[in-house]
């Protein structure tokens, strides 16, 4: 059927900030859509407040609004542009829920916007918890029954008719506190009596527990005339209880027989069908293992973070057919791109296995709890493409960079087996390092089963590669044992730590054998029709399908899962390095492992490989595509640590050296750079033996800023404040590796200053500058990054860029470069320095109209800045106003401390731009999710030495009409300084007296504003407050820049109300 | 595990580990690309005489089970794997693959580079392979590939007597040419009484059933050599509705003056896009055939095309312009695959009730 040609701009609303349980996967489904679109020659309007993403660039859409994504901006937007039609099903939950606020507000109506892909109706029928349950009935298709009762009598009764396990879900309380599993009438009589005690509506849910049913997804696509088809089902590992983005997941599924796996994909179709979709869908499902029985769990009307995955584990681009299905097209004319003579309407078939690990941040969060559950806390996840199943599973588990990239966790053998079987039962983001660690103290395969009824076949797997690495140990040289080992995935690391050898060893001992993989095409149909799509991922087998031609080639390394600290930017990044690649007529060749990126889309590059991101694997990529180099500046940390095994193995580094990398990072040869250059620097020392770090920051004198070299995201950085202090730091970083030592700094508070800048060697050219609002002390990521800077002398900003073009040139840096400054009276101190992208690329890019990445390439390349017109300079600036503000998903990470210090903490960022700062501000906060309020309280408790801050702070609050609450000490203070303020008592102070916490769970107040000691024992009082106030959705400031600015935002944003001055009393 | 090869016509040898029987056999190579389903293909009569190469890599995860048979007796040659599974997981898990073809005499081969082999095989077409065991010579098992005489095999997948299937509906005769248990099985949930028949039974014993409709099953092998079964389509054809699926599609093209032609790769898998041309709405189906009717060949005979292939638009149903007759050539039955298209079942017994109707004629009681 034709497209419609009835509508001709399409407004297409993007999904925001990245949070936990909503990543780039948007970016990378979004992105496809607007070029889908605009293939169609329709007029493509975007609004998305992520300024990170590819989908945001000039060249997606026609026209880009990075504006917060609610209802008062969009219908802005639709009032300016006149959209004929919303496309909202590919900005994940956020368009969806959008599309529903629109249509209530009246302003589709009213402006005459249709909705396309899936209606109202339909999302409602999905989403409502209830309508859902209506249509299943109708549908005749089972949903797990449950019901609400009030009393304990009712829940038994309802179980006995159900049958346990049941599920006791107490309403209203927080992270369902008070529920849980029952086996018998006894547990659940208790467990109903309590949890009917602490819902406060007195309800609880009784539900028929499906936990260990087999959970698979289909991903469906359905056009107009209700041709419909699976795209590519997926089967969970890890059973029924654990959230599907938390859970490893292979495709196709593979315990599902003929008849169970289309008894499942009927059902899938109907749904789809019976909601009219027009576009994407996904149906969660639970498959009984000991019977036919089923239960449908989810329906998701749009396209997700799975279909991200089918898309990728398939080839089959969903959110480019969707968006042509959204416009009318119907899979029967849509052409399949990645074979280009069949159509779209076809189900792929699969010749491997593909298996998606999760990225979970508790590197990060070592505090934070671990246990999964129905609560996804996964930042990102990895893919892994392999010809078995045990392949698959190692090549995504070294994807993950974690540990030694196999299924083995040094911290795991000295934990007793019962404590391992604990975590079994209770499964955490190890749990399948736990499992390979069982079996390897030889624990039966039924066994555990029985504690994790994961499915047999998958624990055999496992199993097989514990065997195999004993077999591998005890047949140390035996090559046919080494050939064996990596057709089933084992690497060189691996196998270097059965044999006691090094992973160098391993590595020739293979290419004397001449033992290496071979590459396969991804393509969609089992290698039965041609096809020309440059997706590849290795193996060991015998045909090589990877032809390279005789072009000059440029191999530029992804930057892997997403996690915190290493987040979409980078992959912006790398899309980036790869266009100008390009455009310089090379060809460009990518390897990364991420499946919800753009930059993993085949239609990218000149040749994708899927593959693990390490030495070895790259290794294999460079000798069979031999590439004039390597670019690793782009890829984040991940690509940055390879570089130098990739040097000493002969590959060679395009851009900035290597030598200058380790200078930049190595602490002892930093400090002799900035000596060298005459630049000031915060006093600061490298110590690499434990008993020497106290003495150090001594002499340095506190605070100090402490942290272990070569790490991402400030990774266990703290700044101490006395020895104590620093001795419960070092109790907690146990041990320091002498080649990375400790380094502990003098902290020096002032302006905190980003620049990133592009040089050749020659010329150090300037995009923009980046002022925080937090002072020093507060990772960047997690500060509000301003533009132009509002504080900054053009001196300052000429000292900036003075020292960045030194810099700059003293490490040759050709490429990129990020360096942080601090500024205290008009002293210019470096404090570090990033020879790569870095997390502002995108930011500074979309505002200066300077794609950096892209002249970054050209200059690795060859290319001379000043033949483009660039000169050593500051950029001119822009008249408007921009802000970056960091995105946190704390809400979903239990137990983590909330307070913002060096180590980073938020998961995405978001943009304001407007004629000033606090027109910015606000925008940039609504868009990062904040709902400002302008009316009601403001809970103070600061440490001793902010209480002079938090003063000024608080009395603007009382001028703009807010009421104070405080705990004693700080209330004390401002009452000294004659505020009206209320003082409420401490945590634990009486049962049912007004306590902090008290104002918090009931809502009285609206800020907290919060900076006692952060947590360095988990459970203070202050981590108490702050954990309270997110889990309540109340705004917790924890540092005083931020507080101040938001004040300022209430200040512009409204009038206060003054009483006029008499000034005729005055002259009486 | 002892090594095993497989010797191509074309010379081309792979070597791989030995699984199921020990038996030497020669078969036509192909390849299917189903994900799931092995079972199913094991087990299909149309794969008599075929050696089946896997696509998909780990075959055998989940056994083998009583239920999933498409015919008691298996005449697959052999099958070619990536990788077996001899630990499968299902609650339905009777046996394992090894165990099963053992038993069944089927020879398996693993540890082969299946998809290159899939590539050959596209490229170069289907051809003549035997499985053996490692002392053989090639050159040897190439002499024995080109003098192999492979016999007709319907006359192996056909039955030998005529069986009911009692049910309280319609009457349909079954020509079994290599029949699927599943299309007996769309035919009862249709309450149909059911009487299977060799593929050779003579017209005049069939009309004696007094059908109300004739079936012509799916089967292996070149569709030219039935000649029996095309002389029985020949005269029932305006007599009794007739219905043909697969290789029952082919003989009643035959039948009407059309011509069918061996295709350079079979297709065989459970992903095929099929359009209905008269509700313009393409369904995903199963097929397994080597043959197909020639576009040009039904051009000036009674047959219009009614489903077409959407990827290369190759003839994939035909329906008599003049008679209630009509055939597919996918299997709508599905297993292995969907059974989405299951509605050309009952398509054929609203043309069976349409006929009857039209004839005036109730000799059956309606269900």
């Amino acid at each position: 059927m034709p497209k419609n040609k009835e509508i001709e701009k399409i407004l297409v609303i993007g999904s925001g900030p990245i949070v936990i349980g909503q990543a780039a996967e948007f970016d990378y489904s979004g992105t496809q859509a607007c070029h889908s679109l605009k293939e169609e020659g329709y007029t493509v309007i975007l609004a998305n407040s992520n300024p990170a993403t590819i989908m945001t660039d000039h060249t997606v859409a026609d026209k880009v609004y990075m504006e917060p994504l609610t209802v008062e901006f969009l219908s802005k937007i639709i009032r300016k542009e006149r959209p004929c039609a919303i496309l909202p099903t590919l900005g994940g939950q956020t368009g969806l829920n959008l599309a529903v606020a629109l249509d209530q507000s009246g302003i589709l109506k009213e402006c005459n916007v249709q909705l396309l892909g899936t209606s109202l109706d339909a999302i409602e029928k999905a989403e409502d918890r209830e309508k859902f349950r209506v249509l299943m009935d109708e549908l005749n298709e089972p949903v797990p029954p449950s019901e609400i009762v009030t009393t304990v009598k009712d829940a038994v009764h309802f179980a006995e008719d159900i049958g346990y396990p049941v599920i006791v879900r107490p309403a209203f309380t927080l992270g369902g506190t008070g529920g849980g599993m029952c086996e018998t009438k006894e547990e659940l009589e208790h467990i109903v009596k309590n949890g009917l005690a602490l819902s406060p509506v007195h309800q609880c849910l009784i539900e028929k527990s499906i936990a260990g049913y087999k959970e698979i997804e289909y991903e469906v696509i359905r056009d107009k005339k209700d041709q419909a088809i699976v795209v590519c089902n997926m089967e969970n590992i890890d059973p029924v209880g654990i959230h599907t983005g938390d859970s490893i997941v292979v495709a196709p599924s593979v315990t599902l027989s003929d008849r169970e796996y289309q008894l499942l994909r009927r059902v899938s179709l109907k749904l789809i069908r019976a909601l009219q979709i027009e576009g994407g869908c996904n149906v969660q499902l639970a498959l009984d293992p000991d019977s036919f029985n089923y239960y449908i769990i989810e329906v998701n009307p749009r396209v997700s973070r799975s279909s991200a995955l089918a898309s990728k584990a398939t080839g089959f681009p969903i959110a480019k057919i969707a968006a042509k299905i959204a416009v009318g097209l119907t899979l029967d004319e849509i052409r399949n791109p990645i074979t280009e003579t069949t159509y779209a309407c076809f189900e792929p078939a699969l010749d491997y296995v593909v298996t998606k690990f999760p990225r979970f941040p508790f590197d990060k969060f070592t505090s934070g709890d671990r246990t999964l559950g129905t609560q996804m806390k996964a930042t990102g996840e990895i893919m892994a493409i392999g010809r078995n199943v045990e392949e698959s599973l190692l090549k995504g588990i070294r994807s993950l960079e974690i540990g030694n990239g196999d299924f083995y966790l040094p911290s795991l053998v000295s934990i007793e087996k019962e404590k391992l079987i604990e975590r079994l039962v209770k499964a955490d983001d190890e749990r399948i390092f736990v499992l390979a660690e069982l079996f390897r103290r030889g624990m039966m395969i039924d066994d555990i089963h029985h504690y994790t009824k994961i499915d047999l076949l998958f624990l055999r797997k496992i199993q097989h590669i514990i065997e195999l690495e004993k077999d591998i140990a005890e047949n140390r040289l035996n090559i046919e044992m080494l050939q064996v080992g990596k057709q089933f995935g084992i690497s060189d690391t691996q196998i270097a730590r059965l044999w006691e050898m090094s992973e160098e060893e391993i590595y020739e001992l293979r290419m004397k054998e001449a033992m290496f993989p071979v590459y396969k095409m991804v393509d969609t149909c089992a290698g039965v029709y041609d096809s020309t799509a440059p997706y590849f991922y290795s193996t060991y087998e015998q045909e090589n399908e990877s032809i390279t031609s005789d072009r000059k080639k440029v191999l530029v390394l992804g930057s892997g899962p997403i996690r915190i600290g290493q987040g979409i930017e980078f992959d912006y990044a790398t899309v980036h390095s790869v266009l100008a690649i390009k455009e310089m007529g090379y060809e460009a060749i990518i390897m990364n492992n991420n499946p919800e990126t753009v930059s993993t889309d085949f239609s990218i590059s000149d040749k994708l490989y899927f593959e693990p991101l390490t030495l070895e694997d790259v290794m294999h990529v460079v000798q069979l595509e031999k590439p004039i180099g390597v670019i690793v500046q782009f890829g984040g940390q991940t690509a940055i640590n390879l570089a130098a095994g990739l040097e000493k193995r002969g590959v060679s580094i395009l851009g900035t050296s290597l030598a200058a990398i380790d200078r930049a990072e190595d602490r002892h040869k930093f400090e002799q750079l900035l000596e060298q250059l005459d630049l000031k620097r915060p006093n600061g020392k490298a110590v690499s033996k434990k008993e020497d770090v106290l003495p150090a920051a001594e002499k340095i004198g506190y605070p100090v800023l402490v942290r272990p070299s070569y790490v991402i995201g400030g990774s266990q950085m703290e700044i101490v404040h006395h020895e104590q202090e620093l001795s419960i730091y070092l109790q907690k970083i146990s041990s320091i590796n002498p080649e990375k030592p400790l380094l502990i700094d003098q902290y020096i508070t002032g302006i905190e200053v980003d620049i990133d800048a592009i040089s050749d060697g020659e010329t150090t050219f300037v995009p923009g500058i980046m002022e925080h609002i937090e002072r020093a002390g507060v990772h960047s990521g997690d500060s509000i990054a301003v533009y132009p800077p509002q504080r900054l002398s053009e001196a300052v900003k000429q000292k900036c860029l003075h020292a960045t073009d030194k810099i700059a040139k003293a490490l040759e840096v050709i490429g990129l470069i990020n360096i942080q400054f601090i500024i205290q009276h008009d002293d210019v101190y470096v404090i570090e320095v990033n020879p790569r992208a870095s997390r502002t690329i995108p930011f500074l890019s979309k505002i200066t109209g300077i794609t950096m990445a892209n002249i970054a390439t050209k200059c690795i390349l060859g290319e001379k800045l000043a033949h483009k017109g660039f000169k050593t300079e500051i950029y001119e600036e822009c008249e408007n106003v921009y802000v970056k503000l960091p995105v946190f998903s704390f809400e979903k990470l239990r137990s983590v401390d909330t307070t913002l210090g060096p180590e980073m903490k938020s998961t995405g960022e978001a943009i304001g731009y407007d004629q000033t700062l606090e027109k910015a501000l606000y925008k940039g906060l609504i868009a990062s999710g904040i709902t400002i309020p302008y009316e009601g309280s403001v809970l103070l408790t600061v440490a001793d030495k902010d209480k002079e801050e938090a003063s000024k702070i608080a009395e603007r609050f009382v001028t703009l009409g807010f009421q104070l609450y405080a705990t004693e000490g700080t209330a004390n203070y401002l009452a000294k300084k004659e505020l009206p303020v209320t003082a409420v008592g401490k945590i634990g102070r009486g049962e049912n007296e007004q306590n902090v916490l008290s104002l918090i769970t009931n809502g009285e107040v609206q800020f907290v504003i919060n900076t006692l000691t952060s947590g360095k024992q988990p459970r203070s009082d202050g981590f108490r407050i702050r954990r309270e106030a997110v889990e309540h959705g109340i705004i917790s400031l924890t540092n005083l820049d931020t507080a101040e600015a938001i004040v300022n935002v209430i200040d512009s944003t409204t009038f206060s109300a003054n009483a006029m001055i008499n000034k005729g009393a005055l002259r009486a | 595990m002892n090594n095993r090869q497989l010797v191509l016509e074309d010379g081309t040898v792979f070597i791989g580990k030995a699984f199921g029987s020990e038996e030497k056999k020669t078969g036509e190579i192909i390849f299917h690309t189903g994900m799931t389903g092995y079972q199913e293909v094991i087990s299909d009569p149309t794969y008599a005489g075929k050696i089946a190469v896997m696509t998909y890599p780990s075959i055998g995860t989940y056994g083998i089970n009583r239920d999933d048979m498409e015919a008691i007796t298996p005449f697959l040659h052999g099958i070619v794997v990536k990788e077996v599974c001899h630990e499968p997981s299902n609650f339905r898990r009777e046996e394992t693959l090894d165990d099963f073809l053992k038993k069944s005499g089927i020879p398996g081969i693993s540890g082969i580079d299946t998809r290159m082999l899939t590539r050959l095989l596209r490229k170069k077409g289907t051809m003549r392979a035997m499985m053996t065991n490692m002392t053989e010579a090639p050159h040897h098992v190439l002499e024995e590939l080109k003098t192999d005489n492979m016999t007709l095999p319907v006359q192996a997948t056909s039955i030998t007597k005529a069986y009911i299937v009692p049910g309280r509906g319609l009457r349909i005769v079954v020509v079994d040419l290599g029949m699927k248990q599943s299309i007996l099985h769309e035919l009862t949930r249709l309450q149909c009484h059911i009487t299977v028949v060799p593929y050779n039974y003579s017209v005049e014993d069939i009309l004696r059933f007094k059908p109300d409709g004739v079936l012509i099953s799916n089967g292996p092998g070149n569709p030219e050599e039935i000649t029996e079964t095309i002389n029985t389509i020949k005269h029932l054809l305006g007599k009794i509705p007739l219905f043909g699926i697969g290789l029952g599609h082919q003989l009643f093209a035959l039948a009407c003056g059309g011509k069918t032609k061996k295709m350079h790769v079979g297709n065989y898998g459970n992903n095929f896009p099929v359009k209905d041309v008269q509700t313009d709405k393409t369904w995903i189906t199963t097929k397994s055939c080597q043959y197909c009717v020639e576009e040009t060949s039904v051009q000036n005979t009674d047959l219009h095309i009614s489903f077409r292939s959407l990827n290369d638009g190759t003839i994939e149903g035909l329906q008599h312009n003049k008679y209630p007759a009509f055939t597919v050539q996918f299997h709508p039955e599905g297993a292995p695959g969907s059974n989405e298209t299951n509605y050309v079942f009952r398509t054929f017994l609203q043309m069976i009730e349409e006929k009857r109707d039209k004839n005036g004629v109730n000799h059956h009681a309606k269900k």
